[in-house]
């Protein structure tokens, strides 16, 4: 069956469209809203979104590809970004980061074979305050320390598996 | 803790649910507004040049003469909240989000008003997506209650709030690169001029603030502008403030007086460096900024004096030689965005400026070839300087390829990579020296 949005994304997509006196402007708004529905934006989400908003599939992959939140790929159903910058640095990020690439068994970059986790290494996510910290999918965890990333990723696991 | 004169962009942090708007009309809200709505939009304008108020994303802009640049009789007038955050070391913005949204509308409000602007789009970062459900509550809220829609407090006036999502890319922080991002393009820098306030957003004349500044632009129109320069120091009015983070005791958000002493911040405000260690390398402003060392912290912390004061070193493209930002005058750094980073006495300094290095390679949009290049170059060479694979070469190798970057870029993106390499050179040289073979 080839991808469609739901009609409900539409109607969002549309709402979205009338804050804007051109169309193109929708574009990073539209897409956010096919990801929250796909969990990621593969190509025919790409061109669903240039439908929507009337634009070539060639504008909205240029732009698709330049931002790093649009996931050209299915990610795992947590999606961890560890800070490492500046002042998570100062406080052991990569140690964390080793850390989470041992206990998941992964590389940066990479996801579980069980689909639960990918892990990312991302630049500074403005809460320097309390280091190291990182993301895991819209939630700030902060003041990490290997206990406490051990005690989350338990967490999310028995989370992930009662949803499954 | 030494108390600041007075809490304008902080004053509703820590209280129980300040994020909402009944919180924050029973702690004075509002009030300025409907103070702005009573007055000729070019007297709003004024109170703000009169203020001193510098723009606090990074440039230190005055924003009142900046409001001054659209030109007059512009049938459309857009302001843009830059909520963007990204410059490592900063996090105030996204406190002031979490916490006191209705400020910044009220804010955005008085603005709209002084500059005939009737759309108001707030870009905020796409990692936070919790500040933006607040934010967006806190929209939904005034619409409700009348702040916002086609008549704001029944004047007449027309304003509406859109929050629009990056998407992740620190480049969209710069005004030019963030339009083209709010059209739906790719956000690649644009050449000035023509600047926003003439060629903005959709092609109209626009208004790019930062969050911050535009908290504090309530406090402006209830208060008058000369309450608020006088709060200030020099050319600066108003408080600082300052997210410290890195080796000290208690990191976190402070309002200040402006050109509190670093060491002061240092010491007094955040409890000292941990475990009785001492602070070797400060950045003062977000990472862009060239860092300070240990004898500069007596400095206030202030726009005019970080780039000017005698007890900061000139920073140099080698020994003995300034570093020329344009017309002979010499670099010695900015307050930027307030995002102050202490680093003790055993940290590795060329690691540090390495993992800068390496963002800045990551972030370059790639649109210009010295900065595209030269940021991929920082990075690989001071990575293998860090790790122990350095050249002997290499320390001068790195001034030379920042001093090919700087001034050569359209945005300032390549300043912001080649300015702290040839600060983080000046004043640890030494570090780096000792990491090449000998
Ligand atoms: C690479 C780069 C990143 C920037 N990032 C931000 C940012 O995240 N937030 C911000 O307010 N300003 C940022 N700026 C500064 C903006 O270009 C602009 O000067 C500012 O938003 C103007 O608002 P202000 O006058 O109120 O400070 C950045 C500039 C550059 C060159
Ligand atoms: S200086 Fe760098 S980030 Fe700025 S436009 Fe040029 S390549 Fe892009
Ligand atoms: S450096 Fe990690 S959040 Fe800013």
């Amino acid at each position: 069956m080839p991808l469609e949005l739901s009609q409900q994304a539409r109607q969002r997509i549309a709402a979205v469209r009338a804050r804007y006196p051109e169309a193109q402007a929708a574009c990073l708004p539209a897409l956010w809203i096919a990801q929250e529905e796909l969990g990621y934006v593969p190509d025919e989400a790409v061109a669903l979104v240039a439908r929507e908003l009337g634009l070539s599939a060639a504008h909205v992959f240029g732009v698709v590809t330049f931002y790093t939140m649009y996931l050209r790929q299915q990610p795992g159903k947590f999606l961890i970004q560890l800070c490492t910058n500046v002042s998570c640095w100062a406080n052991g990020a990569y140690d964390l980061l080793a850390h989470l690439e041992e206990r998941l068994g992964i590389k940066r970059g990479e996801t579980t074979r069980d689909g639960m986790f990918t892990l990312l290494e991302v630049e500074c996510l403005a809460a320097c305050g309390q280091a190291p910290m990182m993301l895991v999918n819209d939630t700030y965890h902060y003041d990490l320390t290997r206990d406490k990333v051990n005690a989350l990723l338990d967490e999310l696991r028995v989370k992930g598996t009662g949803h499954a | 803790m030494p108390e600041p004169p007075v809490r304008i962009v902080t004053k509703n942090f820590g209280v129980k649910d300040s994020h909402r708007l009944g919180v924050y009309e029973g702690r004075g809200g509002f009030r300025a507004l409907r103070k702005a709505l009573m007055m000729k939009p070019a007297d709003v304008t004024a109170e703000v040049k009169k203020s001193n108020l510098r723009g606090r994303g990074g440039a230190g802009f005055p924003t009142g003469l900046k409001w001054t640049f659209v030109p007059p009789g512009s049938e459309t007038v857009y302001l843009v909240v830059n909520a963007d955050e990204g410059e490592p070391g900063t996090f105030k913005d996204r406190e002031i989000l979490r916490q006191d949204p209705c400020l910044l509308i009220e804010g955005c409000l008085c603005t709209a008003w002084a500059l005939g602007c009737h759309h108001v789009y707030v870009y905020i970062r796409g990692e936070m997506y919790e500040e933006a459900r607040i934010l967006q509550a806190a929209v939904d809220d005034c619409y409700q209650k009348g702040y916002l829609g086609r008549s704001v407090l029944g004047v007449g006036f027309q304003c509406d709030v859109t929050v629009h999502r990056g998407a992740g890319a620190y480049i969209c922080g710069e005004e030019t690169s963030l339009l083209n991002s709010l059209e739906g393009k790719r956000g690649w820098p644009r050449l000035k001029p023509p600047f926003p306030a003439v060629k903005g957003l959709f092609g109209q004349p626009t208004i790019v603030n930062n969050v911050e500044t535009l908290a504090n632009i309530p406090a402006i129109v209830e208060n008058g502008g000369e309450w608020y320069a006088k709060l200030g120091m020099g050319r600066s009015g108003g408080t600082r403030v300052l997210c410290v983070s890195g080796h000290v005791q208690r990191p976190g958000v402070y309002e200040l007086r402006m050109g509190i002493p670093m060491r002061e911040v240092i010491d007094e405000v955040c409890g000292g460096v941990r475990d009785g260690r001492r602070p070797r390398c400060v950045i003062p402003g977000g990472s862009s900024m060239p860092p300070l060392d240990e004898s500069e912290l007596d400095v206030p912390v202030e726009f005019d004096a970080l780039m000017t004061d005698a007890r900061i070193k000139d920073v140099e493209v080698a020994p003995g030689v300034k570093f020329d930002v344009g017309g002979g005058k010499p670099l010695k750094t900015m307050a930027g965005s307030g995002a102050v980073v202490v680093l003790d006495d055993r940290t590795d300094l060329v690691a540090a400026c390495a993992r800068l290095m390496r963002f800045y390679a990551h972030e370059s949009c790639g649109q210009c070839t010295p900065c595209r290049e030269g940021t991929g170059w920082l990075a690989r060479v001071c990575t293998r300087l860090a790790d122990g694979h350095g050249r002997k070469g290499d320390s001068a190798l790195l001034a030379s390829i920042a001093h090919g970057i700087a001034g050569n870029t359209i945005c300032p993106l390549g300043d912001a990579a080649a300015w702290p390499m040839l600060g983080f050179l000046t004043k640890f040289r030494a570090d780096f020296l000792a990491k090449e073979p000998q």
